[in-house]
């Protein structure tokens, strides 16, 4: 026995079953840790599908702007070869955008892509309802007229599905062949029809004329070399001064340029609005002065969020002071009017704030009781700044009080007592001696009040009036009423940023293991 | 700090007192709001501010009117029981997958710990109206907004980092030879699960479930978005009273929904407490 263990040594140490022991215990470490990470997974993937796709896909959201070449795919296609900007584009663009919108209008997309870009140029909006009825009663039908005219086959559906169904006759009338497919989706995914009972739409002739006398024709077919000789002497029409008469604004280069500019699947639009600028023909600028309020909405929600956080260190340092300096029971006792409100629904807070500063409230009754305001000229303490102020020092106090009094607690009280019997006053001991102490306190209660400040909602919501609201009313309203959502997407992704950032400061100082709850 | 030496001069004194004064105006400050309400739900008058029979203590100026309003309407009945619904099962899957997670966190050797912990905490980080954007927009994708699932599981997400914290912190004091011992003497990992860590974290796990089931009840931002009116529940009601036209009913909900947040502080504090005792943490 002593023999054998002499001899081992040389070789790796062994487990009891023969196998070398690092490899036995990496085993084991790694089944632990094959073990915690499934006790774990259920819930991250709980979060993942639950709370974290749901950011991204907002912050997807926040640059997504597939619409407008979805919507308007040919019109984007012909406006690569616009060359002078300064300059409405020629016939290929209005001809693009006359089957585009026919098509949108067809399945009721117009109007979205209208409400798309009218949030980059108002009226937009409007434009687009108004052409989504004026395309179909463009003038187009002369076409029609003519090519029946020229042969009735040119009339039936069985000539053109004979025609659309040789693919060499679809590679020379490309864009007859592509209306035509779009008039048979039309027909049969839109309006429910059968497209072989069905009048063959204009637009189809339409293109079939720009085809015909824009390339010729070379091929065999007997009904279309006819038609290509014919065109010739066809009576024409200019579809862009159809547009122009539908309405003179489709003339307007600037409208032109807003689609080219929002045409790309990916657009940093929404963020530039979200900083008071705009892409447009110059690339980035600002935005008109009017239109400018998000960088003031963005420093007004900052600077409402610093004066409710100096509020609340204000207030909150001597409570903390006082509650880690007490003894025990006492401070337990007191300790309960801080956890209380902290508790209680902020609802209810916020409803009892809103009953307290009413001007016929509580507190303008007792103002006006005691002689301090005259009775006619009672205080204005809610919809303003100041209600937001108040009710939100309120709410968020706890938040600044809790992290004080733990750092507070153990900060050692022989320290002061030692400064003061070196000889500091009272005041000295405490700046030069406990102050510094109790920063790392001081710190974290800011940053979480901060935090929570510059998120809050429902506070501003009902106390803040017009001029009490944070950028967080601006995210609701751009999601319920004003249906922004690319914008909505925007604001929340720069307000996430800084939250983040924040938090990132915050984990470095406290840490987030060390986050206390009651 | 706590009392006053007999050697203090004048000064100190002045002092001492008015510090105790300050302290007081902000302890008044703090509680003052909350207390208010409750004699005003009691208004037999339509008003939110003492009458002038509040004031003399005559019976008749106050009333249930607001109590019997709240227990009778439908408009309040529905969406209390709608946040009756909601809240416990929020609750439920938070706890569930909040415990397992915790026991996961607390082993030895865990892998991107400190990942997997800040991605489980971001729901109490992240702003709430944030939250709500992107639930709004991703729920709306799924077919999940506007449904009795969809605030549920959003519910359950907000609360779970609370359950985390606790059971996590709970966790920090357990002693593993527990299981161990328990395990040498036979028992098998669910029956030691049960048998010797839960009745152990049982407090943490409580109050944890506690904190988000008042994340759920409370909550008014997520629900606002994910929800639809067959969603409408307490809080909602409420921030539609006060952004709209205020009924002094609110303030009967108001006072119901204190007493219940004292009833949840009471029991979280005696849990916290008994927890330390256990561990031997606190002298209490």
């Amino acid at each position: 026995m002593t023999d054998n263990t002499a001899q081992t040594p040389a070789g790796p140490v062994l487990a009891a079953d023969g196998r070398p022991l690092k490899a036995s215990l990496n085993r084991a470490l790694r089944a632990q840790k094959i073990r915690a990470l499934l006790l774990i997974a259920p819930l991250l993937l709980f979060i993942l599908i639950t709370f974290i796709l749901p950011i991204a896909d907002m912050l997807f959201r926040s640059v997504e702007n597939q619409i407008v070449r979805e919507t308007l795919p040919r019109t984007v296609a012909a406006m690569e070869a616009w060359e002078n900007h300064e300059e409405a584009p020629g016939e290929d663009v209005y001809a693009g955008l006359y089957i585009d919108l026919f098509e949108a209008a067809e399945f009721r997309r117009h109007t979205r892509v209208g409400s798309r870009l009218n949030y980059e140029m108002t009226g937009i909006s409007s434009l687009f309802r108004q052409a989504g009825r004026g395309v179909g009663r463009f003038d187009t039908d002369l076409y029609t007229d003519q090519f029946t005219d020229l042969d009735t086959a040119w009339a039936d559906y069985a000539t053109w599905t004979g025609l659309m169904g040789d693919s060499a006759i679809r590679a020379a009338l490309p864009e007859t062949a592509d209306s035509f497919d779009t008039w048979v989706r039309i027909t049969i995914e839109a309006n429910d029809d059968d497209p072989a009972e069905e009048n063959i739409e204009d637009f189809v002739y339409f293109s079939l004329y720009r085809d015909l006398a824009g390339n010729g024709y070379s091929g065999s077919n007997a009904l279309l070399s006819t038609a290509a000789e014919a065109v010739s002497s066809f009576d024409s029409l200019s579809i862009r001064d159809q547009f122009e008469e539908l309405d003179e604004d489709w003339l307007n280069p600037e409208l032109m340029e807003t689609i080219w500019v929002y045409s790309p699947s990916y657009t940093p639009g929404y963020f530039l609005t979200a900083i008071d600028m705009q892409l447009s023909a110059d690339g980035i600028t600002a935005q008109p002065e009017d239109r400018q309020i998000y960088v003031t909405l963005f420093g007004r929600t900052l600077f409402m969020s610093l004066v409710i956080m100096g509020s609340c260190v204000l207030l909150g340092y001597p409570i903390a002071f006082l509650l880690a300096n007490l003894p025990m029971r006492i401070s337990n006792v007191l300790m309960i009017l801080v956890l209380l409100p902290f508790w209680t629904s902020l609802l209810v807070r916020t409803s009892a704030w809103k009953v307290l500063l009413q001007q016929q409230g509580v507190i303008n009754d007792i103002l006006v009781w005691i002689g301090m305001v005259p009775d006619d000229a009672r205080l204005q303490l809610i919809n303003n700044q100041t209600g937001t102020i108040i009710a939100m020092t309120h709410i968020l106090l706890p938040f600044m009080i809790l992290p004080l009094y733990s750092v507070m607690q153990t900060i050692p009280p022989s320290y002061v007592r030692a400064a003061k019997s070196l000889g500091a006053t009272d005041w000295t001991a405490f700046w030069r001696v406990y102050f510094p102490q109790s920063i790392p306190g001081i710190g974290a209660g800011c940053i979480l009040v901060f935090i929570l400040a510059i998120g809050y909602y429902i506070t501003p919501e009902l106390v803040g009036g017009r001029t009490g609201t944070f950028i967080s009313n601006r995210i609701a309203y751009h999601i319920s009423s004003s249906l922004n959502w690319g914008l909505a997407a925007a604001l929340g992704s720069i307000l996430l940023g800084v939250v983040l950032i924040l938090y990132w400061i915050y984990d470095r100082i406290v840490g987030i293991d060390n986050v206390k709850l009651g | 700090m706590s009392s006053l030496p007999p050697y203090a001069s004048t000064g100190q004194k002045i002092w001492f007192y008015s510090f105790r004064v300050i302290c007081g105006f902000i302890f008044f400050f703090l509680i003052a709001p909350i207390i208010t309400i409750i004699p005003l739900s009691f208004n037999a008058e339509d008003f939110f501010t003492f009458t002038p029979g509040m004031l003399a203590l005559d019976p008749d100026a106050y009333g249930l009117d607001h109590y019997r309003d709240f227990f009778t309407n439908p408009d309040w009945q529905q969406p209390l029981w709608n946040s009756v619904r909601i809240a416990p099962m929020a609750t439920l899957l938070s706890v569930a997958f909040g415990t397992l997670a915790a026991i996961g966190l607390s082993q030895s050797h865990v892998p991107f710990k400190g990942a997997i912990m800040a991605i489980l905490i971001s729901p109490m980080i992240v702003p709430l109206i944030i939250s709500a954007a992107g639930m709004y927009f991703f729920y709306s994708r799924i077919g999940l907004q506007g449904t009795y699932l969809g605030v549920v599981l959003a519910h359950a997400a907000l609360g779970i980092p609370f359950v985390i914290i606790t059971v996590t912190a709970t966790l920090v004091g357990f002693d593993k030879s527990l299981t161990r011992a328990s395990a040498s003497l036979g028992a098998d990992p669910v029956t030691t699960f049960f048998k010797v860590q839960m009745p152990l974290i049982l407090p943490g796990v409580i109050s944890g479930g506690l904190f988000a089931f008042i994340t759920s009840f409370d909550e008014v931002v997520v629900v606002l978005f994910v929800g639809s009116a067959g969603q409408k529940t307490l809080p909602w009601q409420m921030f539609i009273g006060l952004r709209e036209q205020i009924s002094p009913t609110i303030l009967a909900v108001a006072t119901i929904l204190v007493v219940i947040s004292i009833a949840l502080l009471t029991t979280v504090e005696l849990l916290r407490r008994r927890s330390e005792r256990l561990r031997g943490m606190s002298p209490g």
